[in-house]
């Protein structure tokens, strides 16, 4: 395993050099169909099954554009304010490698999709960055190289390799940024933030499944360090495959106090493809890469120049959901949510279920409780997300039944189980465990009179004015029901029966 | 019974269809005389003998049942090696995928099954469909059936020897720089490259994706007029492929057999095409058929294309640059032959680069490396980017003289077959023997091959070439019978029946009679 290189302290980094940044995410799209041929694009299907004469490279085989690929690349350019090409080319990139089934991937190189875009993000201090983007472009994906016998799935020591195209030829969109300078401090934080914003937006524009642990959306990040005073870059350093958003923060960090400490040391920082290391937390030596890289790029001369007519981008335009940036401004503002209580509900991942319980009928802050608290407890504790336990409308129907005085809360709790363990909706649980609340007056003022007879004391000490002393009465009464009742209630009918409350005039 | 060999496809087809021959005899007689002239002329690399029988038979019997088929049902067809076929091997001519067998069939394989063709066998070529004489292919070189020491031309001699032995009727061929036209010619058969976008790649082994066009190889314009039928059309699968609504091309060549169909034809000669470094007797038969032409009420002129003298350079760079990323993918992973190095270790790597070197032959590495050479950085806009920008010229160049003409002609090849060996040890002598079929596929053109003559010096087969504007390749067809039909009148006889009878067998000379 990597070794842990010598590092300097961060902020002592920080005083020495100014880190810029620049980031290259991959998204793959969840078109139904590979970017050029008419394959499955299904994650987990058998080794080699979702393949054609043109995704396995065959003699022979030949491209077809995928039109919804274009369609969603489009509507991502859009998204990230990006001016998008009247005619935009396919272009070979030449490498031989055995997860490329033609020894080339079919990219874009001179003639992008969509180009100078646009990407504010803010921090957790409110800090706001714009980041610029400089193209995104599409291309097929390789195929997926598992390396058999050596130490550890790596392809040094192992014995052989086997080869799954499923993934190749799956269309991925490539997000390159303009070099990110001013970063200072926050560099890692603004790592972490901008990926999570491509994540959100491709997530809200349904283009991906935006997966990061399935490697839907694959980050490279790039870091260089510039001397404090000098105006000339430093040589950069680009870890590829950082596949989490905590990794894309840790992975910056560590290269910048990495490469800090090499250069305070007099050394030289080598341009190379770095490798991140989940497990250990440090980046280890991938292959030099130099700037006279050659691919030997020249258009893609099976495929004809893709030229979205202006009327269509339009079109596209129209379809644009809400910034996810603008409409978490929304959202918080309309559910009166302070920042840690909305940060909760993001950083859960849970904006989506929670409008739409809301949206279901349920009050704004009993939403976010129920899925923030219960729910959310009992997702950790089984290891799935808490939406795939419960639907929104569940949800809503659960807290309406809360609200209108049928469950209490830790009836409500029952309920949920029931919910979770398919027995219907909470109305139906309700009635099949029999958990509503006794809100029959009669059965708790029988409960009522009972305990203030077998305590006379209390009764007396209430109504020498110590209400408090209800509490025992009102204990006993709930232990009596066995807990199906509104304890708000029982307190109420305790202090009537005692004579200090009037009776109602029903009685 | 009728000599079956010597017989045109539409011939053939017409005997099938009123019932006189079965496709079980017809093809059965091509698989005898490909057994007897085979040892001499090898245009074959697989024949699929049972195969045939069986798809014939079952033609027949669809036939007997009443059923309705195509116009060339039950005739037999060969099949470039650069076609993908699900149950022939398909190797290109190459060492590097001997014995692969493709799990699909190229479109083209498929058009023609659907039509109930009979697939004879699979036809050689210089491997990977470069070179102009088949001494390129790993398999051994075809012999040209005019004179069994003479080259058959290339890519495609495999296809065009085959048809001009009588060894099947039709074939199947691809042209990147006029390797279907300068075989016929070589071999005084026709021969079809279609508008580039006209019939699929799909399937096809590429060799220069932006120039590779499938079409057909027969012994008349009619023939191929039928086969282009056949195959040509849209193909989804094939995203350059044209999306226009073909006329008929056989129609368009039954039009042309028709009394004045050349009158008024405004007939270019290009000035470019017509001159240094051409054997006298290709001029001589090009001259007199010009003034054939003008005879029959051609408008005969001559038009200039300035551009056409760097065509060949700009041909051998974006030829190579384009195969070396379509060849890159013969890496020993998925399919062909695998070869591991003599000694250290067996990384993936090492692994391809020792099958490439024992799996490809000199010429494919010599365009692997200038193509390689004129796509790296640094060099790409001075070559590849200079060359697309005489491609445009070029393609200007023929916009101009379609101007002025219906058609542009001009001998096929400088000369007539060369020997073996001749222009091996000489690329540059070898490439520029495409210099007047290359211009059409840089422009995307389509071309025509059809014989002229036989050259008096060495009575060898002269060919002429035709050209049309792109999508007007029934011009070509229309042209091309009327043209044919005029040399034959001329000759009182078809070029071929003046070919020697090959060696082993003297039925095609003997039972049916001279053509």
């Amino acid at each position: 395993m990597a070794a842990k290189a010598e590092l300097m302290d961060y902020d002592k980094a920080l005083e020495l050099f100014e880190p810029v940044l620049g980031f290259e995410v991959h998204v793959e799209l969840n078109t139904k169909t590979k970017m050029f041929c008419g394959c499955a694009n299904e994650f987990g299907s058998g080794a080699n099954t979702n393949t054609c004469p043109t995704c396995l490279g065959l003699p022979g085989g030949l491209p077809q554009v995928n039109r919804q690929a274009i369609e969603s690349s489009i509507r991502l350019g859009l998204a990230l304010g990006c001016e998008i090409a009247e005619t935009s080319r396919f272009a070979r990139k030449n490498y031989f490698y055995p997860d490329t089934a033609k020894n080339f991937q079919t990219s874009q190189y001179d003639e992008p999709i969509a180009f100078n875009g646009q990407l504010t993000i803010e921090l957790e201090s409110g800090r706001q960055v714009t980041v610029d983007i400089e193209r995104a472009h599409m291309e097929d994906d390789a195929g997926k190289l598992t390396h058999m016998g050596g130490a550890a799935g790596r392809i040094q020591g192992a014995d052989y390799s086997l080869v799954d195209y499923n993934r190749g030829g799956v269309p991925l969109v490539e997000i390159v940024t303009q070099m990110i300078e001013g970063a200072e401090a926050d560099a890692p934080e603004i790592g972490k933030t901008y990926v999570a914003a491509i994540r959100e937006i491709v997530k809200a524009l349904g283009v991906s499944n935006a997966r990061m642990e399935e490697g839907n959306v694959r980050c490279d990040a790039n870091v260089s360090l510039r001397p404090r005073g000098s105006n000339i870059l430093g040589t950069r350093t680009e870890t590829k495959n950082v596949n989490s958003l905590r990794s894309v923060e840790r992975a910056v960090r560590y290269e910048i106090q990495r490469q800090a400490a090499l250069l305070t040391a007099g050394g030289t920082i080598t341009q190379e493809t770095r490798h991140w290391h989940e497990d250990t937390g440090v980046t280890s030596a991938g292959r030099p890469k130099s700037d006279a890289d050659d691919y030997r790029y020249f258009p893609e001369p099976d495929l004809v120049p893709v030229a979205p007519s202006r009327a269509w981008v339009e079109e596209l335009r129209a379809t644009l959901p809400e910034p996810p940036a603008a409409r978490r401004k929304r959202l918080q503002a309309d559910w009166g949510f302070v920042n840690l209580e909305f940060q909760d509900v993001v950083n859960s991942d849970l904006l989506d279920v929670l409008e739409a319980t809301i949206a279901a009928g349920a009050p704004a802050q009993a939403a976010r409780k129920w899925w923030t608290g219960e729910i959310a407890r009992l997702a950790n504790a089984t290891g799935v997300s808490a939406d795939s336990l419960v639907t929104p409308v569940q949800v809503a129907a659960l807290i309406e039944l809360i609200t209108d005085g049928t469950l209490t809360d830790r009836l409500a709790r029952q309920v949920l189980e029931g919910v979770i363990a398919g027995e219907g909706t909470p109305s139906e649980v309700v009635a099949s465990r029999g958990l509503a609340v006794v809100s029959d007056d009669g059965a708790l003022i029988a409960a009522i009179d009972q305990a203030l007879a077998s305590q006379p004391d209390v009764l007396a000490k209430i109504r020498d004015g110590k209400v408090q002393a209800a509490g025992a009465v009102i204990g006993a009464v709930m232990k009596a029901m066995r807990g199906q009742a509104d304890a708000a209630r029982v307190r109420e009918l305790v202090l009537e029966r005692a004579g200090t409350a009037p009776a109602e005039s029903a009685e | 019974m009728t000599n079956l060999i010597n017989q045109t496809a539409s011939a053939l087809a017409g005997l099938l269809a009123d019932g006189t021959v079965s496709s079980v005899d017809v093809t059965r007689a091509h698989l005898d005389h490909i057994d007897a002239v085979e040892p001499d002329v090898h245009a074959f690399l697989h024949v699929a003998s049972d195969a045939a029988l069986a798809t014939a038979a079952r033609v027949d019997a669809r036939r007997a049942a009443g059923e309705k088929l195509g116009p060339l049902a039950g005739v037999p067809i060969a099949i470039k090696d650069v076609l993908a076929t699900l149950d022939m091997p398909s190797t290109a001519g190459s060492k590097i995928l001997e014995g692969w067998i493709p799990p699909y069939d190229a479109t083209v394989v498929k058009r023609i099954r659907d039509a109930d063709l009979i697939p004879l066998g699979k036809t050689n070529m210089d491997e990977f469909a470069m070179g102009s004489s088949t001494e390129h292919s790993a398999y051994g070189p075809t012999h040209n059936p005019w004179d069994l020491d003479r080259i058959p031309g290339g890519s495609g001699g495999g296809s065009a020897a085959a048809v001009a032995a009588f060894e099947a009727p039709l074939a199947l061929g691809s042209d990147t720089g006029g390797s279907i036209r300068q075989p016929a010619a070589v071999t005084g058969s026709v021969g079809v490259k279609p508008t580039y976008g006209g019939v699929s790649r799909y399937g096809a082994i590429a060799l220069a994706s932006s120039l590779d066009q499938v079409g057909p190889v027969t012994r008349t314009v009619l023939d191929a007029a039928l086969l282009h039928d056949v195959i040509g059309g849209h193909d989804p699968l094939d995203s350059t492929s044209l999306t226009d609504v073909w006329p008929s091309m056989t129609a368009a060549a039954q039009a042309g057999l028709k009394d004045g169909a050349l009158k008024g034809v405004r007939v270019g000669v290009i000035k470019e095409l017509n001159g240094a470094g051409f054997q006298p007797g290709v001029k001589q038969r090009f001259e007199e058929t010009l003034a054939l032409l003008t005879a029959a009420g051609a408008i005969v002129s001559e038009v200039s294309a300035p551009n056409f003298e760097y065509a060949v350079s700009a041909y051998y760079l974006i030829l190579p640059a384009e195969a070396s990323s379509n060849l890159a993918r013969f890496d020993s992973v998925r399919f062909g032959i695998r070869v591991n190095p003599d000694d250290g270790p067996l990384t993936s790597e090492r692994v391809m680069a020792a099958t490439r070197d024992a799996g490809f032959g000199d010429e494919v590495k010599r365009r692997i490396i200038l193509g390689t050479y004129a796509l790296s950085a640094g060099y790409y806009d001075a070559y590849y980017g200079s060359a697309q920008k005489v491609r445009t010229l070029i393609q200007r160049d023929f916009a101009a003289a379609f101007d002025q003409v219906d058609l542009l002609v001009s001998p096929t090849a400088p000369t007539t077959a060369f020997k073996f060996g001749e222009k091996l040890a000489d690329p540059m002598a070898m490439y520029l023997n495409d210099i007047t079929t290359i211009p059409a596929n840089l422009a995307g053109i389509p071309g025509m091959s059809l014989p002229m003559g036989l050259a008096p010096e060495d009575g060898l087969p002269v060919g002429l070439q035709v050209m049309a504007p792109a999508r007007a390749d029934a011009r070509l067809y229309t042209f091309g019978a009327a043209v044919e039909q005029l040399l034959e009148a001329h000759w009182g006889h078809t070029l071929l029946s003046q070919a020697p009878a090959l060696a082993h067998t003297e039925m095609f000379a003997t039972e049916g009679g001279a053509v």
